[in-house]
């Protein structure tokens, strides 16, 4: 194990999957001169080339259909989109080309494409920098949508989308670049779709993912002081989703708590529920509650960002009224 | 126009009467129901099709657009695997997923059928860069129409290929409207050799309906991408002579315009030429008439034989198999 922020291991993934895959190339805006928007990829320009690592002009739409193309063409191409925001312009590629060439073709093709992008909010970055829309992604059959929440997964994730036969689009939390967190640089890719307990508890069920994970493990220690056992499920993997595991906990805990950092109307959290619902409705004590950002884009100021966005406070007040210990 | 062999000649007469018939079947068939969805029809620009696909290798990548019979089948994609994907039938090229859209066949390089205008240039682009970062002389010819050069995707993808010098040949098939929006219309700068020019792509323009005309530009222009000196556009200026698809009225552009572009007709126009030159006589159109009559009925029936995917598949291929690649 070794100590390592989420961008490091962001980065030894990058690597070793540059290394070990001559297939393997990185493309995006600003990744190779620049060193990537978030400094992920610092150093590797200068380590594997420009071939390799490729600056692209701002053509999100362009350079991952281009992604799509190469994956076509027998490659592993690994595209950096900047932020999760400007993904928005490349929405067309990959709901239309990348998520359907495979079914549309009868099977014909693979897309082995891996998408990487920052995500989230919490750096005052105001309405147009602070998406978090990796549940409209996750709404695509064709495509699978990771989201780590450890600096571990970062690197473990990421090498398991490069071993997916088909495109994985990769949400790292922004906020998340700089967590220090401990890292198994020996061990393989992770396994994409399976949920992790990351605190085991008793009393309730706290459902989150990505940027929102360190706040709820924040918040489950406040709690713990409080006499409160609560059990917290890192998802991982957005698409596909591990609702066993889900559904497992609230069988013992008989409460379920969704924190999710994108807009409660129809939101991420809401798909969680319905499952609980669907799947869990007997399991429950009482309905099932969704912590998400407030309805607003997204505030410059810092006390007004803070109040848009899941607090460890606010999860555990939450968690609080659940157990009817409203204080 | 320098006429090619006589055999040469005939053949590229046989293919453009083959999308021709093909097309006038699939017209037929669409008005009984066998063939459902949208389906726009290629007829009058089979010279490009044609055309360009005889300087192509086996080792080229073709993207294309959702007016592609004419492509998928200068490809040689089996006209019954064709006709049957029309009809929606497993033993169709896309196993009838994707319909007149969305014909695919990747053992022939032929990489769809896009149906979002200006969806297939960037994917062009990342095939050519997949084939220079692997070191093989392979072109990708990438067609579309004139109103995908509308599309922030042409100017990004003709930048991106230029930038890094990508083997693509953009192919645009200008046959003078948009669905029904005329390019003077929705473009200030209708010239669209010099859109290509100003991001760094030499073009051509060609006479679409020139069969002959459109291969030799498309040998220049390929030779050039293959040659490492980066991307290629031509434009072959052409016309449809039908309706955009079988739901359009045909409401924006007059029957004289359409009657004149019809006396240009790329095919009447080559057996002219081939007559004049006495490298066809009669006996030699009736013979073609007749194969691809054949043919024609063959792929009906082919069609009309296939299977249907059963519903217990409907969520296959969503993602790859395990194992599988």
């Amino acid at each position: 194990m070794t100590k390592m922020t989420y961008r490091e291991a962001a980065r030894s993934a990058l690597r070793e999957a540059l290394r070990s895959d001559p297939r393997v190339f990185l493309m995006g805006e600003d990744v190779g001169r620049y060193g990537g928007a978030f400094a992920v990829s610092h150093g590797l320009l200068a380590e594997f080339g420009p071939e390799r690592v490729r600056d692209t002009p701002l053509s999100e739409n362009t350079f991952v259909g281009a992604g799509v193309g190469a994956a076509l063409g027998g490659m592993r191409p690994i595209v950096e989109v900047m932020t999760v925001n400007f993904s928005l312009l490349c929405l067309d590629q990959v709901v239309n080309n990348a998520a359907t060439l495979r079914h549309m073709s009868g099977g014909q093709l693979s897309i082995p494409l891996v998408v990487r992008m920052a995500t989230g909010a919490g750096r005052q970055l105001a309405a147009q920098h602070s998406h978090s829309l990796e549940g409209w992604y996750a709404h695509i059959p064709g495509i699978k949508v990771v989201a780590p929440g450890t600096a571990d997964d970062a690197r473990a994730l990421l090498l398991a989308a490069l071993r997916e036969p088909d495109p994985v689009f990769v949400f790292e939390h922004s906020a998340l670049y700089p967590m220090e967190g401990e890292v198994d640089e020996a061990a393989g890719p992770g396994e994409i779709g399976r949920a992790v307990v990351r605190r085991a508890g008793t009393d309730l069920t706290v459902i989150t993912y990505g940027g929102s994970l360190p706040k709820t493990l924040v918040a489950a220690d406040l709690l713990a002081a409080e006499g409160i056992a609560a059990e917290v499920i890192d998802l991982r993997s957005l698409r596909p989703l591990d609702t066993a595991t889900i559904l497992a906990s609230i069988a013992r805990t008989h409460r379920a708590l969704v924190v999710d950092e994108g807009w409660r109307t129809g939101s991420f959290a809401a798909e969680v529920s319905a499952r609980i619902m669907e799947g869990g409705f007997y399991d429950l004590d009482g309905p099932v509650q969704r912590l998400c950002s407030a309805e607003v884009p997204m505030p410059y100021a810092k006390h007004m960002e803070d109040a848009a966005l899941p607090q460890p406070a606010t999860i555990a007040a939450a968690a609080r009224a659940m157990l009817g210990r409203d204080g | 126009m320098t006429l090619p062999s006589r055999e040469r000649g005939l053949d590229l007469l046989r293919q453009m009467t083959l999308i021709r018939r093909f097309e006038e079947k699939a017209a037929e068939l669409y008005t009984v129901g066998k063939i459902r969805g949208f389906l726009h029809l290629y007829i009058g620009e089979e010279a490009v099709a044609v055309g360009a696909m005889q300087a192509l290798t086996p080792d080229d990548n073709v993207v294309a657009t959702y007016r592609e019979h004419g492509q998928a089948l200068a490809r040689g994609i089996p006209p019954g695997a064709v006709m049957a994907e029309m009809y929606g039938k497993a033993n169709g090229c896309s196993r009838g997923r994707g319909g007149s859209m969305h014909l695919f066949d990747v053992s022939r390089r032929f990489h769809g059928g896009h149906a979002i205008v200006g969806g297939g240039l960037p994917v062009a682009v990342g095939l050519a860069l997949a084939d220079a970062m692997q070191k093989r002389a392979a072109v990708t010819a990438c067609f579309f129409g004139d109103g995908a050069v509308a599309e922030g995707a042409f100017a990004e993808s003709l930048n991106l290929a230029a930038l890094w010098r990508l083997p693509v040949l953009f192919v645009c098939e200008n046959n003078l409207y948009a669905m029904g929006t005329a390019l003077a219309r929705h473009q200030a700068q209708t010239d669209i050799v010099r859109k290509a020019e100003a991001a760094g792509v030499p073009g051509e323009a060609v006479d679409g309906m020139d069969v002959l005309a459109v291969e030799a530009a498309t040998r220049r222009a390929t030779a050039s991408a293959r040659g490492g000196q980066g991307p290629r556009l031509l434009e072959a200026r052409t016309y449809r002579f039908r309706a955009h698809s079988m739901y359009d009225p045909d409401l924006y552009r007059g029957k004289d315009e359409i009657e004149r572009w019809k006396a240009n007709d790329p095919i009447v126009r080559f057996i002219a030429a081939l007559r004049a030159a006495g490298r066809l006589v009669d006996a030699d159109l009736a013979a073609i008439e007749r194969s691809v009559a054949a043919e024609v009925d063959a792929a009906v029936a082919e069609a009309e034989a296939g299977p249907w995917e059963p519903v217990e598949d409907l969520l296959k291929d969503v993602y790859t198999p395990p194992g599988r690649r």
